[in-house]
């Protein structure tokens, strides 16, 4: 079971990560990328990360993607257009990214210390997470969610200037 | 209390004065000044005649010359060579610092009246004090390393004391050439020393002294080389052919420093340093030639020039290269006490003659052209008196100073032999041409009516007047100390020939002759400027061109400009300023600035602030750390060039 | 049932494939970035290459039965839900300032 299943939902990551790189329109590239971060959701229950692939689920797909959308649709994002281009990320880009992969997948098939999933074993349950998170790790855990406020109240104002600006030459123009 | 043990005070009373006038000078009272500069030499002379009482005392303490005294603490001791600072006071220092600080007191006297109205008051006793410590380190020095930092170090003096007016640019001009002209002299005295070095391995006197005596293979050779270089230090210092040409020159300073540096003291040095090696010049023959060919053929040469020049500080100048002249021609013969002799007498009368030349000047208000000067007899009676003395005692008239010891050197030449005898001519042709010069001046100067009726010349006040008159009656009563007792007493020093004057059929004869010839030298100044003076004007327009090359003294400051000067201006100018300034150093700047604003033409199309290369150019970074990192470069070079190697091979 | 089915059926997946995927997933990430025009699609390749990162420690927490991996997959979401949110503002404030999402275009920061 657990071969079928990581190769079929292997399969769906890699074909929504080529689609989101073929796609000129950037709302088909986030459907794309649900579809990759839903199948990763996936793969996390087959490697027994209970909590995680609900959180994949929830905060990824569900509120990161989401957002995605909406700016796309905010800012009323067309399909690409033909810019200047850059030799350098043809030239040097390419070849960096075939180095890069090629060295890690060579690393990683000749190593001898990864051993198989099972499927059902190995299954961290949320309560073992959380007994870790809350106790020994409360500290990260609070200062994550400062940050998490922080950058509320940056977007909060990134994205709010301007609409006050706009207003104010607005009514001046009127 | 015996002053020898305090031997080292000698030269360094000398140098506190010097700091003491040098740095607070300025702000102190003249009378402070001038005491404090005084003091240095009065004590020095204060300590020496107490030695030389004690010495003369006790002929047993003789015995005990030469006495050394070592600066505890070393100066150089490198492998096997070692130099001290250590002081020798024998019968030749001493004498050389009788005269020193005794003459040199007497023109410090003379100074404060001479420079009272001078700026720059403070400045000139600090350096006299200065030329003053040097030169007495110099004579007591025992080893030719300390020996040169106080012939450098008078060089220095001079240089100091002829710019003295350095606001004058002919001054200071005069000055920078004395100074430069004694460096190529000093370069011959350095290589002596490195071949001193070389050979013996040492440079004390005694040592080398010692070392000669010991193996006789020591004749010609190295030694004459060595003798050579010396001797080129010394034409250098001492004015002689070829390096003269700054001594007429340094009569820009001010009068008294011409008496002191440029008559008694310093031009004296080559010939005292010859005296001290004269073992060394002994064991060469041909350098002793060289010697006295040089001396006598300057002596000839400057009494000519001395003929037709019209300002009074040059005639005595060329006086002096002649004077100096017959001390090296002395020191050639190998009659060194006779050299050293006329050194002594030389040191009074040509004090006295600048001395008293200074007070005619002082009083005409600074006129020095003989032309303009006359009948000054009434005027100055000191002064008149004083140089009258001066002048017969130069002319060689006995029983004055200089017939005894100019005597003592011609009869030296006279018996070496026929190229002594073709030396001692040229010897007599000079005290010919002495006589008359200097009578001549003596005539242009003093004699007749004043040919400058608008002066009012003044005598000078007593501190110079005193000196004068001492000097006089040095001069009257130096020379009678005669030369075989003086022979005697500096033979253990000087060793070498002594003159043995005992042959009677020679000496008389010689001496007659001497004065014949000073008397007919007066006699033809006194028909030239006294009885007929159109004359001299009519014999001037007979040889017009020899009157002219004497007049520009030859034209060899001319010569020396266009075959060494302007060729090494030209030279530098060319290889320091085209080549290494321009092109090297100039293409160097270039270069670098070029470099960089190329790299940096080039670096700044990477900052396109285009986001995709910047992070095409992350990848390709993080590509390469991780192919640093990953790959076993040690394993996979080897294989991959074995696999490469396999492939190439079939 | 077919037994070679049945064994098919029951066998393990190596961690290396996982672990591959991850890199696979991680290189799509950055060709994205450096072939994508518009800026939101390159901020959409980021967040791909986060999530294969993810992928990643969740097969070594797997492997040696680690909280810690897990937990650090936690707050790599939370940082990329704070970073994404902050992104998207920034890209409204200058798609409001340059009036283009044309990743070229903004070259602000050129020499």
């Amino acid at each position: 079971m657990h071969l079928i299943l990581f190769i079929l939902f292997a399969g769906f990551c890699l074909a929504g990560a080529i689609n989101l790189l073929l796609q000129s329109h950037p709302i088909s590239s986030a459907l794309s990328l649900i579809v990759v971060m839903t199948s990763l959701a996936v793969l996390y229950l087959l490697l027994g990360a209970e909590f995680l692939a609900a959180a994949q689920v929830i905060v990824y797909a569900g509120a990161i993607m989401v957002l995605f959308t909406f700016v796309v649709m905010l800012l009323n994002a067309g399909r690409e257009d033909r810019t200047l281009g850059s030799k350098a990320s043809r030239l040097i880009g390419f070849p960096a990214v075939v180095v890069i992969l090629s060295l890690i997948a060579t690393i990683i098939l000749h190593a001898q210390e990864l051993g198989a999933a099972r499927l059902s074993e190995g299954i961290t349950t949320t309560e073992e997470l959380s007994a870790v998170l809350f106790t020994k790790l409360l500290l990260p855990f609070e200062a994550t969610s400062v940050l998490v406020l922080i950058a509320i109240l940056g977007a909060v104002v990134l994205a709010s200037r301007g609409n006050g600006e706009n207003n104010a030459k607005s009514k001046e123009a009127k | 209390m015996n002053a020898i043990l305090y031997l080292w005070l000698i030269p360094l009373l000398p140098f506190a004065g010097f700091l003491l006038n040098g740095i607070l000078g300025r702000r102190l009272p003249k009378w402070l000044v001038a005491t404090v500069a005084l003091l240095a030499p009065l004590a020095a002379f204060c300590m020496i005649l107490q030695i030389s009482i004690g010495l003369y005392a006790s002929p047993v303490a003789f015995s005990h010359l030469p006495f050394i005294q070592t600066c505890p603490l070393g100066w150089i001791n490198v492998g096997t060579f070692h130099a001290d600072f250590s002081f020798v006071l024998d019968q030749l220092s001493l004498t050389m610092l009788l005269v020193i600080t005794g003459v040199g007191f007497l023109i410090h006297i003379y100074s404060v009246g001479y420079m009272s109205h001078e700026e720059g008051y403070a400045r000139y006793f600090s350096y006299l004090n200065l030329f003053l410590f040097f030169m007495t380190v110099l004579v007591l020095a025992g080893n030719a390393l300390l020996m040169f930092v106080g012939w450098e170090g008078v060089g220095l003096a001079s240089y100091l004391l002829i710019g003295f007016y350095f606001q004058k640019k002919s001054a200071a001009d005069a000055g920078k050439k004395a100074f430069i002209v004694n460096r190529i002299g000093d370069f011959g005295f350095l290589i002596g020393m490195f071949l001193l070095v070389a050979n013996f391995g040492t440079l004390t006197f005694t040592e080398i002294a010692t070392k000669l005596g010991q193996d006789p293979g020591w004749q010609g050779g190295v030694v004459t080389v060595i003798a050579l270089c010396l001797l080129l230090g010394a034409t250098g210092k001492s004015a002689q052919l070829p390096l003269y040409i700054w001594l007429p020159d340094a009569m820009e300073g001010p009068t008294p420093v011409s008496a002191l540096i440029h008559a008694a003291t310093m031009v004296t040095a080559g010939v005292y340093m010859i005296a001290r090696n004269h073992v060394l010049f002994d064991h060469s023959p041909f350098a002793l030639s060289v010697i006295a060919i040089i001396g006598a053929a300057t002596a000839l040469f400057a009494a000519t020039i001395a003929l037709v020049q019209n300002d009074i500080k040059r005639v005595l100048a060329y006086s002096t290269i002649s004077q100096l002249g017959y001390m090296f021609l002395g020191c050639g013969v190998a009659a060194y006490s006779a050299a050293i002799f006329h050194l002594m007498t030389h040191a009074f009368f040509k004090a006295l003659l600048f001395l008293a030349a200074g007070s005619v000047i002082h009083g005409l208000g600074g006129e020095q052209d003989l032309r303009k000067m006359g009948g000054l007899w009434k005027k100055l009676p000191v002064t008149f008196w004083t140089m009258t003395v001066a002048v017969f005692a130069i002319a060689g008239f006995p029983p004055l100073a200089a017939y005894f010891s100019k005597d003592a050197i011609l009869y030296a030449a006279f018996t070496q032999g026929t190229n002594g005898k073709i030396l001692w001519t040229v010897g007599l042709i000079t005290a010919l041409l002495t006589s008359f010069y200097m009578f001549r001046l003596w005539y242009m100067a003093f004699m007749g009516t004043s040919r400058n009726p608008e002066t009012h010349p003044h005598e000078s006040p007593f501190t110079m007047l005193g000196p004068l008159t001492i000097l006089a009656l040095l001069s009257i009563c130096g020379g009678l100390i005669g030369i075989e007792r003086f022979g005697n007493f500096l033979a253990p020093s000087v060793g070498a020939r002594l003159i043995d004057l005992t042959d009677p059929r020679v000496e008389p004869v010689l001496g007659i002759v001497a004065v014949a010839i000073a008397v007919l030298g007066w006699f033809v100044a006194f028909s030239l400027y006294s009885e007929h003076p159109k004359q001299p004007a009519r014999l001037v327009a007979a040889l017009p061109r020899g009157y002219k090359l004497l007049v520009h003294k030859y034209y060899v400051d001319e010569i020396y400009g266009y075959v060494v000067v302007k060729p090494l201006l030209g030279i530098s100018k060319f290889v320091l300023e085209y080549v290494v300034d321009v092109a090297i150093l100039g293409g160097l700047a270039w270069l670098l600035g070029g470099i960089a604003t190329f790299a940096g033409a080039i670096l700044q199309r990477w900052q396109s602030g285009n986001i995709r290369s910047y992070a095409a150019w992350v990848a390709a970074g993080a590509a390469a750390l991780l192919l640093f990192v990953l790959v076993p470069w040690g394993t996979v070079w080897p294989e991959s060039l074995a696999f490469v190697w396999k492939v190439a091979g079939h | 049932m077919n037994p070679a089915y049945t064994q098919l059926l029951q066998q393990d997946v190596p961690l290396a494939w996982y672990l591959v995927l991850s890199a696979a997933l991680f290189s799509l990430g950055v060709v994205g970035f450096l072939i994508k025009r518009n800026l939101i699609t390159v901020f959409m390749s980021i967040e791909l290459m986060l999530n294969a990162v993810n992928l990643s420690f969740v097969t070594f927490a797997h492997q040696w039965h680690a909280v810690k991996g897990q937990i650090f997959v936690f707050f790599v979401m939370m940082v990329a839900a704070a970073e994404a949110a902050v992104g998207l503002a920034i890209i409204i404030a200058v798609f409001r300032a340059r009036a283009t999402l044309a990743v070229d275009r903004i070259d602000l920061m050129k020499l």
